[in-house]
């Protein structure tokens, strides 16, 4: 799922453990960015059960919460990202079709 | 600081001491072990350096770790806030006593999409608490998390949930939530926090803002249903709890000398008790401040520690004057025996000056305790608050055996009645009441000096003249007699008119005696010249009769001779009488 470091969109996605929420956001996330972002992004994924140590740095109190790290200014979108429409607008992204 | 509260603590209710200053003693011994006490409060009134305190008390004197998580201030403003009250962060971080972590929740880097929860939150918090054992946890304050996420039906089911969880975790946990308009916090928090429910309040009356602390509720347990007046001091948070619900302080059969040897004599000649509280009145300049120095600086003497409150004087002006009467307290200052502290007592208001006292007694451990004056710690004389407050004071004081000098400016002396009015309705806490008095008499004015009363030992009903000298504090005898008391210049001249009286008296009576011993001379001299007289007679009667015996014998004898020669008989009676 990674693609070469120099990503046009750094996304990490914290979640805690497999739950349904996780499952459901990963799995819209990977959609959402194939579509508008094909090439230009990279996932990291934080299972903060492994690691809570992790969750102080980016201020992660909600579960799943995706950080937009790059581009710069650092975004959250919590939630299962079901919905795209709002997915795009925190990531600051144009829909490709119009 | 008072590890054995007065409150019965029931068996079934284990309990968390706070550590913080009075606290514990109306929570019958702290917050409930175990679950959470919400602390509500507006802002500023000290939410945080209650739920602070108690994690530093708590990681320091009671080896309970403890996470702070806070959600408003960062964690480096946080310790920097704290220093000035003597908790040094840091290192408590440092060696894993406490945690800090801050959550940040900004609104506008927040987009919400679908289903979520707060899982991170409960993570990052039992990372926490693993990491250094925690005992207490507190969420300061969890209600910005309703500004930060929008979904506030998600937030309240966690919040729940949040509570819930550490209750079963068995952390003693402090929720502190801003003071709604008609609830005790603003999105309602006490519905999840039903344990235990403080409430801190600040409030501005005259100028003069006072905290004040409330237990609302305590489940499971007796507490103080009262507002309690608390300050965040030097040493952290204050609370200044009711007076002792029963009188049981141990008291002293010690006395202890106040340093004026006249006023020790009318005090039984030993003074007042160890642990007693005085009353000092008067009005202005009947040297109420001397009393008191002359007490404190004896205190001293003897080697005991003294803590002077002076509400009118710098301490510099302080030291001067009393030197001027021969009381001399520098060097006890130096000596550390004796701490002096100025202020204008009504800069604060009463609560949280008494709270302030409260502190340095607790530090300074002092054995006397001078407050001078007590009418100064309130603005407005018809104040219902001081009676309850100084109450406290007193009361506090006593428990810790500690001797006090309450001085008090009565607005004018000259009448007693008029005196009890102006005592702050306190003189009968008092275990002993010294009046103060000017007399305006013959041009001048002078000080007298009472005991009103004294408990528990035979003292003096005699005024006496009380007089200030660069040499000390002295009292006389004032001169009672014709309806009238003089004192100063007028006690003189009667005094000096008695001396010379007597030195007259003297001459009269040696005059006398010498008039007698004149008599008796006489006397003896008349009883010689008599004796004289009488043996001058006694030798011419002796004479006479030896004169006519010797006569009647030569008749007899010629008459003899006469009949003998005439042959005649002898006469009878002659002849009997005469010698054979």
């Amino acid at each position: 799922m990674k693609k070469e470091p120099p990503a046009k969109f750094e996304l990490r996605l914290y979640v805690a453990g497999q739950t349904a929420k996780s499952l459901a956001a990963f799995a819209n996330l990977k959609r959402i960015c194939e579509t508008h972002l094909a090439g230009e992004y990279s996932i990291e994924i934080i299972d903060l059960t492994k690691n809570p140590a992790l969750a102080a740095g980016d201020q992660i109190l909600a579960v799943p919460t995706l950080v937009r790290r790059f581009p710069e200014p650092i975004r959250k979108i919590i939630g299962d990202l079901s919905n795209e429409e709002r997915v795009l607008v925190g990531l600051d992204v144009q829909p490709l079709e119009g | 600081m008072n590890r054995k509260p007065p409150l019965p603590t029931p068996a079934t209710l284990p309990k968390s001491p706070t550590g913080i200053t009075g606290l514990d003693e109306i929570t019958g011994g702290g917050l409930p072990r175990g679950r959470p006490t919400l602390v509500s409060g507006s802002a500023g009134c000290g939410k945080t350096m209650l739920a602070l305190e108690f994690l530093v008390r708590g990681a320091t004197q009671f080896g309970e770790p403890g996470v702070f998580m806070m959600f408003e201030e960062n964690a480096r403003e946080l310790t920097d806030n704290v220093r000035s009250l003597g908790f040094d962060l840091d290192q408590l971080v440092a060696k894993k006593k406490i945690r800090l972590d801050h959550v940040r929740v900004e609104r506008s880097e927040i987009e919400e999409t679908g289903e979520y929860d707060l899982g991170g939150l409960f993570l990052r918090l039992g990372h926490a608490i693993d990491s250094i054992g925690a005992k207490r946890v507190v969420l300061d304050t969890v209600e910005a998390l309703f500004a930060g996420l929008p979904n506030h039906a998600i937030l309240r089911a966690e919040l729940r949930r949040l509570f819930r969880w550490l209750k079963d975790r068995g952390m003693t946990a402090i929720i502190t939530g801003e003071k709604g308009e008609a609830s005790i916090t603003r999105y309602g928090l006490e519905e999840y926090v039903a344990d235990c429910v403080i409430t801190l309040d600040h409030r501005v009356t005259e100028q003069i803002c006072t905290r004040r602390l409330r237990v609302v509720k305590y489940r499971g347990s007796a507490h103080g249903t009262n507002e309690y007046p608390f300050i965040i001091g030097e040493r952290g948070l204050s609370v200044l709890p009711i007076t002792s619900i029963s009188l049981d302080h141990r008291v002293s059969a010690v006395r202890i000398p106040t340093g004026i040897a006249g006023l020790d004599a009318m005090l039984g000649g030993q003074g007042v008790y160890r642990g007693s509280s005085v009353l000092v009145t008067g009005s202005s300049g009947t040297g109420k401040s001397s009393i008191a120095a002359k007490f404190a600086e004896t205190a001293c003497r003897r080697g005991e520690r003294t803590l002077l409150f002076a509400y009118e004087e710098s301490s510099e002006q302080l030291l001067r004057n009393m030197r001027s009467i021969g009381i001399d307290l520098a060097p006890w200052v130096k000596k550390g025996l004796l701490q002096i502290h100025c202020s204008r007592p009504a800069m604060h208001g009463l609560e949280q000056h008494l709270v302030m006292v409260h502190d340095l007694v607790l530090a300074f451990r002092p054995g006397v305790v001078v407050i001078d004056p007590i009418s100064n710690l309130t603005l407005d004389d018809s104040d219902r608050e001081v009676k309850p407050t100084m109450m406290r004071l007193i009361d506090f004081l006593k428990k810790l055996q500690i001797t006090s000098v309450f001085i008090s400016l009565t607005s004018d002396g000259t009448a007693t009645s008029a005196t009890e009015h102006s005592q702050l309705g306190v003189s009968s806490l008092m275990d002993t009441w010294l009046l103060l008095r000017n007399v305006e008499f013959n041009g001048e004015r002078n000080r007298l000096i009472y005991v009103l009363k004294s408990r528990g030992m035979a003292h003096s009903n005699q005024v006496r003249e009380f007089v200030l000298s660069d040499a000390g504090i002295d009292l006389r005898d004032v001169y009672v007699g014709e309806d009238r008391v003089l004192t100063g210049t007028a006690r003189v001249a009667q005094e000096s008119q008695e001396r010379a009286a007597a030195g007259l008296r003297k001459e009269d009576h040696a005059r006398k005696l010498r008039q007698l011993a004149a008599k008796r001379k006489a006397l003896e001299a008349q009883i010689v010249a008599l004796q004289a007289e009488g043996e001058v007679e006694e030798a011419e009667v002796t004479f006479v009769i030896a004169q006519e015996t010797l006569q009647t014998s030569a008749t007899q004898q010629n008459a003899d001779a006469m009949s003998d020669l005439r042959g005649g008989v002898k006469s009878g009676p002659s002849r009997t009488k005469g010698k054979r």
